[in-house]
């Protein structure tokens, strides 16, 4: 339904914001999901048909989720480690 | 067939040995690298007498299934990087500062570099990439907490690309029902074609470190360990800038128009600029090799306008696109033995800044001679396989009349010798250094990887034939 | 029903708002969460439970349990949350570009029916009849199986993270919870009910909506509640069985696709035996995938020497 697939593209305008302009790292990485998500809704309402659901988009957004869950996991074991190690949130050439 | 999948199977079944008994990780990975290398031959010589080689997984053709097919575009590539890898494995396997994750995380890359180059799925591109993105940003990661900083940029960069790319996608699917590239080829373009290859075509610049999106590249590939910053710099940047040749050259070759591939070329020519002045300004070693990617990378996107322009350029376009293969194959090589031999240095004088490399050519010759040959690949010097890349571009730029490329072409070449004349000049100074004696096995690693560069420019018509099994049309008439 | 698809729509741009520009990162983090089950209530209401089921379980849940946990580490790591920044106006403006391009390119397609016919034709051969399924683990093999590695590299990344650099130490830190607390409690009554559900996901996802995926969050969820009532000490990969079970689900699906090649090809089910190769596979693969995920969310090991 157009809808949603509309609402799909504004998440991924408002996660990109997120992901570029951000400056704590694990809000960018709460950002890159939401434009993951957002694509995908995309993805999956333009596939809606009254009649046969496209199976296909399904079994790709759910390779996208994983991926996406895989993608953030490592990003979030990386920014604690650099808390860790710098004691910040922010990536250096950021901070200002 | 088997061949094909072998190339395929090995890389991963080695990274889950890998992970079984991580002390063997290097014993591993060697046998992967000798079973890879007979599985290449045997599907060279397959390709050489039957022209391409397609396999669908599963048994179901596209648009249901997914198809991999060897051309030798990809067969180019999946050469480059065996021949990388051997010597990534070689220098690596003693360096015992090398954690045990390193071996499951390269050979996790190199089965995403195959997937990637022998796919002609979009959507499993896109599973390549992510793939390949996730062992490379790990790869970097693996250099201490002082590469943290330049993996978490990376990642994030990495990120944002491939979620457009994935945007260009399923604008691409929803439109036309289909992923594969060669169904979509023969498909009516849309009204929303030139919006997703916007999309994808963002996505993989920002993954391939095409300026302006080059940001991230530097400090990663500086931060990693040098066996990984081989494999980043060599081989991660060109899995990206293949999908883009296919997605122009083979999808979707109507949605060019002569705008967009002067916009592609106008920023490989600032990348050449850019690349080649920041690495004139680097004292050390890697952050030097480093931004040499960046301006080499930018020589990559002169294919668009050269090959790919209007009428102009067509009798050489087919040799611009096959020069640009070279110069990727050429710089894979060159790229490789370099950073390799900064890994050496490291170890033999403890620093790779710039000061500390002189009087090297008397204490480790072979590796100086690596150097200096794969120099004269990257400032596209006879013999190497960068000149006859060169050659190639510019005969096509001058008789088309698009001098501009031709000089882009000639000015970087100029560059690249400012830039690599610094840590050259130090190295052969008249003095012996305090070194560790570094063995002289590992000495002619990177010496092979550069003599390598040199024979594809001597062996070049094996080489230009080979290269053009499966060659797109759109190579030879334009977008 | 138009109404409640407006309300749904602008509840899921809010708390995106809320989670990405929010004050506060404990507060995005739980609008984050409720994004998430708003989106899988989006996705039931489009007709397509397999991914409602993912989002909820992977989206929503683990992803939420990951940034949860998150927070709490970069708190005791002492880094401070940055103040929010005045808004970007160049990024912002470019954004806003974004969503007009695409809002456009949204409505100019005509959808048409895609591959659901192709597939409700071939679904006979490919030996389970929940269509999505017989795309994961048949039609599109290769990439459930290059998936299911992606999975395995990102955990692999994070243990050169590990404290000292003791990755075969048990992964994550280490737990503490009120011996009569609710997280006890909850530790001791959900697991037994979430492993009903999680097998029966699996099983019954070879028909209905579900499959490995979905089955192997909701096993890997309660391995990490368990862990984190501190009922049970984390697995770490000094443990050869630890190792074996990250293994097996994406090494027996690649032997049986190389297998293939002797009788039809790499991947290839022979038609007959189909189901249940996809089952064996499954069963192995929501192994591996429950074990991957839960070290993934619990994280690298900390209780290698402090540097």
């Amino acid at each position: 339904m157009t809808l949603y697939a509309v609402t799909g593209a504004l998440l991924v305008a408002l996660g990109l914001y997120g992901l570029i302009a951000a400056r704590a790292l694990l809000r960018r990485v709460v950002a890159f999901n939401v434009v993951g998500s957002g694509v995908f809704l995309m993805f999956g309402a333009l596939g809606w048909h009254a009649g046969q659901a496209d199976p296909v988009p399904q079994a790709l957004i759910i390779t996208g989720i994983v991926v996406a869950l895989s993608a953030s996991a490592l990003a979030v074991g990386l920014v604690v480690a650099h808390a860790r190690a710098t004691g910040s949130q922010v990536l250096e050439d950021d901070a200002r | 067939m088997s061949a094909m999948i072998a190339l395929l199977a090995l890389p991963l079944a080695g990274a889950l040995a890998a992970v079984a008994t991580p002390r063997q990780g290097a014993r591993i990975a060697g046998l992967v690298a000798l079973a890879s290398a007979v599985a290449l031959a045997l599907l060279i010589a397959q390709m050489t007498s039957a022209g391409s080689v397609r396999v669908a997984p599963g048994g179901w053709d596209a648009p249901l299934g997914i198809v991999l097919e060897a051309d030798g575009l990809a067969v180019g590539f999946i050469a480059l990087t065996v021949a990388v890898m051997a010597g990534v494995i070689a220098i690596a396997a003693p360096m015992r500062s090398l954690a045990a994750p390193f071996w499951p995380l390269a050979m996790l890359a190199w089965a995403a570099l195959n997937a990637i180059f022998l796919s002609r799925d979009l959507f499993n591109l896109y599973v390549g990439l992510e793939l390949l993105t996730l062992a490379a940003v790990a790869l970097v990661a693996m250099g201490g907490d002082k590469a943290l900083g330049a993996a978490l940029r990376y990642l994030i960069f990495a990120l944002t690309g491939s979620i457009l790319y994935l945007a260009g996608v399923v604008l691409v699917y929803s439109a036309h029902g289909m992923l594969d590239i060669d169904l979509l080829a023969g498909t009516m373009p849309g009204r929303t074609d030139r919006m997703a290859m916007a999309l994808m075509t963002v996505g993989l610049l920002i993954k391939t470190a095409l300026f302006p999106f080059h940001v991230w590249l530097a400090p990663a590939h500086a931060a990693a360990p040098a066996p990984a910053s081989a494999i980043l710099s060599a081989l991660v940047p060109k899995a990206s800038f293949v999908i883009l040749l296919r997605l122009w050259f083979e999808a979707m070759p109507d949605t060019a128009n002569d705008r967009i591939l002067s916009v592609l070329a106008v920023l490989g020519a600032l990348a050449v600029v850019h690349g080649g002045a920041m690495a004139l300004r680097q004292g050390r070693l890697k952050q030097i090799i480093a931004y040499s990617t960046v301006a080499q990378i930018g020589y990559l996107f002169l294919v668009f306008p050269l090959a790919g322009g209007d009428s102009a350029a067509q009798p050489w376009a087919a040799g611009a696109w096959t020069g640009t293969v070279f110069q990727a194959l050429g710089h894979g090589l060159a790229k490789a033995a370099m950073f390799l031999c900064a890994g050496m240095w490291i170890i033999a004088v403890g620093s790779d800044r710039l000061e500390a490399l002189r009087g090297l050519a008397r204490a480790l010759p072979m590796t100086a001679m690596a150097f200096a040959i794969a120099a004269i690949t990257l400032m596209g010097l006879p013999p190497s396989g960068g000149f006859t890349a060169k050659y190639l571009m510019m005969t096509t730029a001058f008789a088309s009349g698009q001098v501009v490329w031709g000089l882009v072409l000639l000015g970087g070449g100029l560059l690249a010798a400012a830039y690599l004349y610094r840590p050259m000049a130090l190295l052969f100074t008249r003095e012996m250094p305090d070194f560790t004696p570094v063995p002289r096995a590992l000495q002619l690693v990177p010496l092979v990887l550069a003599l390598l560069a040199v024979g594809m420019g001597i062996l070049s018509d094996g080489v230009y034939t080979f290269v053009q099994i499966g060659r797109p049309g759109a190579a030879e008439e334009g977008l | 029903m138009a109404v409640f698809d407006l309300a749904l729509c602008a509840l899921i741009l809010l708390a995106a708002t809320a989670a990405v520009a929010g004050p506060g990162m404990f507060r995005a983090v739980v609008f984050f969460v409720v994004y998430g089950v708003l989106i899988a209530l989006s996705w039931v209401r489009l007709g397509m439970p397999d991914v409602a089921l993912a989002e909820a379980a992977i989206g929503a849940g683990l992803t939420g349990i990951l940034l949860l946990g998150a927070v709490g580490r970069l708190a005791r790591a002492g880094a401070d949350e940055p103040e929010a920044p005045r808004i970007d106006w160049p990024v912002a403006l470019a954004t806003v570009a974004v969503a007009a391009l695409l809002v456009w390119a949204v409505l100019s397609i005509a959808p048409g029916p895609g591959l659901a016919p192709q597939v409700a034709g071939m679904l006979p051969r490919t030996g389970v009849e929940n269509p999505v399924t017989a795309v994961l683990l048949n039609l599109r093999a290769w990439d459930t199986l290059l998936e299911s590695v992606v999975l395995l590299a990102a955990l692999i990344g994070l243990w050169p993270l590990a404290r000292g650099g003791a990755w075969l130490e048990p992964a994550g830190p280490l737990h503490h919870a009120l011996p009569e607390g609710v997280l006890a409690g909850f530790g001791k009554l959900l697991p037994p009910v979430a492993l009903l559900v999680g097998v029966y996901l699996v099983w019954a996802g070879a028909s209905q909506p579900g499959g490995a995926f979905q089955g192997g969050t909701v096993l890997a969820a309660a391995g990490v509640l368990c862990i984190m009532a501190g009922l049970v000490r984390a697995p770490g990969m000094a443990e050869p069985l630890w190792r074996f079970a990250l293994l097996v689900g994406p090494a027996l699906f690649l032997a049986l696709g190389v297998a293939g090649l002797v009788s039809g090809g790499f991947l290839v089910f022979p038609q007959a035996l189909a189901k249940g190769i996809i089952l064996v596979i499954e069963m192995f693969l929501t192994l591996s995938i429950a074990v991957t995920l839960a070290l993934m969310v619990l994280g690298p090991p900390e209780s290698g020497a402090a540097q």
